[in-house]
């Protein structure tokens, strides 16, 4: 049992398997994930009861939350692989955090946006330092860290190492980042009114909900399994196969 | 239509009609880019290739 | 006037150097955000205390942004030789740098005037005050760009030029921070700020005639040297 574990997790060590084998999950992701979003929004958007404190303003949670979901699993992958790649050297373990970044970040803008623009009729200013969106905010700047740390490397394999420790540092520092702003925030403000606690949901409100973050949940993981297979095309463009591969797609555009 | 009377009520969201559908568009923005760049990337990939098979044949 | 043609080249050819190196562009808007997000974490989240501090705080963090790209003036052209071709062109050297400063305003000055009213919503800042404070910004980080000319000239062939260059240049700025921020904070305060604004425009327009034939004069040491 523990041998065909092992020989199972070797053959993570090859991006070409990876590749390979991926395609069909690409495929099916995708899908599922705009099915799934899509009912999810309209549903939220046209059906779901109009509510009681917030009026309609609170159709954007079907943005908002799966979004902040999203942001800070997604940074927490890119810690777990990056310690993979740095323990068990994979190099598809650093491929996939590397892309795990922008699709990370742009949901961290988004519920950064999102956020901001809900706030506008909830408590009448566009920006509010409360703890939340302080944290997003500090999230945000973490993934552009990364991502800047990526770019700012003579070699790729650098900066996917430089890359990977410093998402393990952020990773270990984000929680104690969420806790002091959290008391720099109470410390200042008496509790004013917190939406953010999630008023108790009426099931038509709830199950657009739940679809709208698995819907994101499969998305992100449709678009980082893109960019992956793309990242391995081009890390290992000096192979055999990826040239077949890139021979391939020019015939075919 | 759902939870609104009219069209019209749907799209003015009790006047919450511009943060609602900012934030939509905002997301659909994020969604665009999230679709679009990987496709921008492998354009760029094939091109590079392409390129260097020219140089190759020289 | 032959000499257009000559300054419209080293104008691309800044802008296409910059194009290369893209992703440095956007260190000093990063930087820029980081200041105004460190300044409530370090202060206060009370929107209307921020608001109080918002103009100067945008400010300072605009120029402290600016600075970290003034360093790189004129070090690569010394490193690989260009800068001394250019001291001894057929074109004076004041309009060659001129073209050189005013590149790096459109790449790095520019863009963080244009973020600032993102940022200043971040800090409670009145709508009312944005117009004025992003011409303010852009007067000013253009005069940074001519001042801090000067010292990145002044300091292009030393190793830790950097940090001289900050410890040089920022004296020189107090009248500009203090005529900019106090433009804007006069303006919240429904009190005049054209005043300000002129002095702030006149030291603009001074340092847009005097400045570059500093630079030129410490080039020709650096180059000398």
């Amino acid at each position: 049992m523990w041998q065909a574990f092992v020989r199972w997790f070797h053959k993570w060590s090859s991006p070409k398997w990876f590749y390979t084998m991926s395609q069909p999950w690409s495929f099916w992701l995708g899908w599922a994930a705009t099915l799934i979003i899509a009912v999810a929004l309209i549903w939220g958007l046209m059906f779901a009861p109009v509510e009681r404190l917030q009026g309609n303003s609170y159709r954007i949670i079907f943005l908002h939350v799966p979004s902040a979901f999203l942001s800070q699993a997604i940074y927490a992958a890119i810690a777990v692989l990056g310690l993979v790649g740095l323990v068990w050297k994979m190099k598809l373990a650093f491929f996939v955090a590397k892309q795990c970044i922008p699709v990370g970040a742009s949901m961290a803008l988004l519920a950064l946006i999102t956020g901001a623009i809900w706030g506008k009729p909830t408590w009448g200013t566009w920006w509010e330092w409360d703890a939340r969106l302080t944290s997003m905010l500090v999230l945000l700047l973490l993934y552009l860290g990364l991502w800047a740390l990526h770019n700012a490397m003579e070699r790729p394999e650098s900066g996917d190492r430089a890359s990977a420790i410093l998402a393990l540092v952020g990773v270990v520092n984000l929680p104690i980042i969420k806790f002091s702003v959290e008391w720099w925030n109470t410390l200042h403000q008496p509790a004013t009114l917190k939406f953010t606690e999630a008023p108790p949901m009426h099931v038509s409100m709830l199950i657009p909900f739940l679809m709208a973050i698995v819907g994101f949940y499969l998305a992100s993981m449709a678009w980082v399994l893109m960019r992956t297979r793309l990242e391995i095309l081009q890390r290992e463009r000096k192979s055999r196969w990826v040239e077949e591969e890139l021979n391939r797609f020019a015939e075919g555009q | 239509m759902g939870a609104f009377d009219s069209f019209a009520a749907f799209l003015a969201m009790g006047d919450h009609g511009v943060y609602v559908w900012s934030s939509y568009a905002v997301g659909a923005g994020v969604i665009a880019f999230n679709m679009i760049s990987p496709r921008l990337h492998r354009h760029r990939l094939i091109s590079d290739h392409k390129r260097r098979m020219r140089r190759e044949q020289r | 006037m032959t000499f257009l043609p000559l300054l419209r080249s080293v104008f691309r050819r800044e802008m296409q150097l910059a194009y290369r190196r893209r992703s440095d562009l956007a260190n000093p808007l990063l930087f820029f955000l980081i200041v105004v997000v460190l300044f409530p974490l370090g202060v206060t989240p009370d929107m209307s205390k921020l608001a109080e501090m918002a103009p100067g705080v945008l400010w300072v963090g605009a120029l402290l942004a600016n600075l970290l790209s003034l360093d790189l003036l004129f070090r690569s052209d010394y490193e690989d030789g260009s800068l001394e071709q250019m001291l001894l062109a057929a074109v004076p050297p004041t309009l060659l740098v001129l073209c050189k400063v005013s590149a790096h305003w459109l790449v790095t000055g520019l863009p963080l005037t244009l973020l600032a009213p993102l940022l200043s919503v971040m800090l409670g800042l009145p709508g009312s005050a944005i117009p004025l404070l992003m011409v303010s910004l852009a007067l000013g980080t253009l005069c940074l760009s001519l001042i801090g000319s000067i010292g990145a000239a002044l300091t292009v062939g030393l190793r830790k030029g950097g940090l001289l260059l900050t410890l040089l240049i920022m004296p020189l700025f107090v009248p500009v921070i203090i005529f900019g921020t106090g433009a804007v904070q006069a303006q919240v305060a429904g009190l005049p700020w054209l005043a300000q604004l002129a002095m702030l425009a006149a030291m603009t327009t001074g340092s847009l005639a005097l400045a570059p034939l500093l630079t030129v004069a410490a080039l020709r040491i650096a180059v000398g040297d």
